[in-house]
């Protein structure tokens, strides 16, 4: 136990000084100034002609939802670019063979990798989310509907990409697994808008594309429940978006999600206990 | 498994070891001993399947076949690795740590507490001449310096069995002499070292034992201690050389070959030369000269690998 946790705090120190991150970061500071502008610029608008509070509060929530998706997207991507290369390129590289000579499992190695990165992974989360989330009630006085809900399945999702990154980095090199993961991550993103297709089309065909790529990849279901949580119950049936729900995730998709977390990190767990090095 | 795998005498047994990768074997059949106290020299071209038998010894890759123990524990056993100690041909790790961290974190990994680490670390440190770059982050270290980290990484946790993967390899001369100097230390320290090395001259003033690793498979074992094993390279000339003393000479002589009225073979002893001149006289030939030399560890190698080994 004591072996993963000091790998668990190398790997947090060495995902920590990836330039991916901070730019990331920076990133997620440019798109909140943005954000921010547009925000007051909203604002100030509602201001020059009469308009329903009504009406505002929708409008100004639905603009919190494009900072959240955008919040979401910024961390999915961060989360995939940080962490391919942590067996991948360990492994190419022969770093991994003065550690895995060491008395430490190797699910030691791995469960420590992982549970560095999930320790980085929640704190950017917490603080994109949260400094997004500060931005729009500063400006507008709006907050999400269950902030705390919306943070956990966005946590949640970045978590999936990690894993499969974990699972990939135990096959493919560094740039492979990168291609392969933003790939099930688009395949991810164009099942949730399949899925939101067929809600106006009620073509039964689609809705199984849809919920295909959604078993195939989660994450993006994950998104759109953390949206339907956050936002106003009347949002959902406005427009037509990603961030607007005409098919809502069930609990048991969040549920799916976890055992498919689980069986992606036990198999990652199985291919690098086999794998030579 | 053989009743030599449970001698504590015999630190690492292998018996029929063997590595294939799809259809390209890289390890044909690895059968060794080595001994307790012994800086054991492990020796072949490139791709004759070196780095894989020390990665097979260490657990990194999974034998195709065959059975092989360390300390009398099979190679899947964690627990004994606390007892191994390891410096890859090409010793890398993150750069942005300063060597003491480095050091540091590996023996963590070993178990060894803080308060011995904050003692032992500058001390490995110093034995393998990085006291004064202690503190600099590897980053800027040349290849022999991160030789040098690699090795204190290695023996940190002063561990029972020490396997090293070209450990010279980057290091100017004296460099070398140091690590010859650790390598001698921790035998005396009572480890048991094992030496996968190109240099042959550093093998031979180094090496108490060495295995001739051809395609593979070891294909001789030399014991540099005694010199009992050692060959003795025969050069005859002589005449009327017929079948009854080319057959007979097989009893004591490898390698034979005659033409030209040369006749060349090497023998393992001294002692033999009496038995096997008789022997050519007495069978008919006409010897006009007879003279023998000890094989020196490269020329041993050349004659076993073939010229063009790929050294």
């Amino acid at each position: 136990m004591n072996s993963l946790l000091v790998i668990a705090g190398m790997t947090l120190r060495e995902a920590a000084r990836r330039r991916i991150l901070w730019t990331a970061l920076g990133a997620a500071l440019m798109l909140l100034a943005v954000f921010a502008v547009a925000l007051r610029l909203q604002v100030l608008e509602f201001q020059t002609r009469p308009m329903s509070p009504f009406v505002r509060y929708q409008v100004e929530s639905g603009m919190l939802m494009v900072g959240l998706y955008t919040c979401d997207l910024l961390a999915v991507v961060m989360t995939i670019l940080t962490s391919i290369d942590t067996l991948a390129g360990e492994m190419s590289s022969g770093t991994i063979h003065a550690i895995a000579t060491k008395p430490v499992g190797r699910w030691q190695i791995m469960a420590g990798k992982f549970l560095g990165f999930v320790a980085m992974v929640t704190v950017y989360v917490a603080l994109t989310f949260a400094a997004t989330a500060g931005v729009a009630y500063w400006v507008t006085g709006v907050v999400p509907a269950h902030p705390l809900h919306g943070l956990v399945l966005i946590t949640f999702e970045c978590f999936i990409a990690l894993s499969l990154t974990f699972l990939c980095g135990t096959w493919f090199s560094t740039l492979t697994n990168g291609v392969v993961v933003l790939g099930l991550q688009g395949l991810a993103f164009m099942g949730g808008w399949l899925e939101q297709v067929s809600g106006f089309s009620q073509s039964a065909y689609v809705v199984k594309v849809g919920v295909i790529s959604s078993l195939i990849m989660p994450s993006e279901s994950l998104w759109r429940r953390a949206a339907y949580e956050m936002q106003t119950p009347l949002a959902g049936s406005l427009s037509f978006s990603p961030f607007a729900n005409v098919s809502i995730p069930s609990l048991s998709a969040v549920g799916y999600a976890a055992v498919y977390l689980c069986a992606i990190v036990a198999l990652a767990v199985y291919r690098f206990q086999r794998r030579d090095l | 498994m053989t009743a030599s795998m449970i001698d504590p005498s015999v630190v690492i047994e292998t018996a029929g070891l063997r590595k294939v990768y799809g259809t390209r074997v890289a390890v044909q059949d690895l059968t060794l001993q080595v001994a307790r106290g012994e800086i054991f020299g492990f020796l072949g071209p490139n791709g004759a399947g070196k780095s894989t038998s020390v990665k097979m010894l260490l657990g990194l890759v999974r034998p195709t076949a065959g059975d092989a123990r360390v300390l009398g524990r099979p190679l899947s056993n964690v627990d004994v690795r606390r007892l191994i100690g390891f410096l890859p041909e090409e010793f890398r790790f993150y750069d942005w740590l300063s060597a003491v961290e480095l050091v540091r974190f590996h023996g963590r990994l070993c178990g060894m507490t803080a308060e011995r680490l904050r003692t032992r670390v500058p001390e490995v440190l110093g034995r393998v001449g990085l006291a004064d770059h202690a503190s600099q982050r590897v980053r800027g270290f040349s290849k022999g310096m991160m030789q040098r980290v690699g090795l204190a990484q290695a023996i940190v946790h002063e561990p029972e069995v020490l396997f090293l993967d070209e450990p010279t390899s980057g290091l100017d001369p004296m460099g070398r002499r140091m690590v010859r100097d650790v390598l001698r230390a921790e035998r005396e320290r009572g480890a048991t070292v094992f030496l996968n090395s190109h240099f042959l001259s550093e093998v031979e003033v180094t090496c108490d034992r060495v295995a001739f690793l051809k395609d593979g498979a070891v294909v001789m074992t030399k014991d540099l201690r005694t010199h009992q094993n050692d060959a003795i390279r025969v050069v005859v000339h002589a005449k009327d050389v017929g079948p009854l003393a080319m057959s007979g000479l097989e009893q004591w002589a490898q390698n034979v070959d005659y033409g030209g009225g040369e006749l060349t073979f090497t023998v393992s002893s001294q002692d033999q030369l009496p038995d096997v001149l008789r022997h050519l006289v007495t069978s008919g030939a006409a010897v006009s000269r007879f003279t023998a030399e000890e094989v020196s560890l490269e020329d041993a190698f050349v004659r076993i690998m073939g010229r063009d080994a790929g050294l």
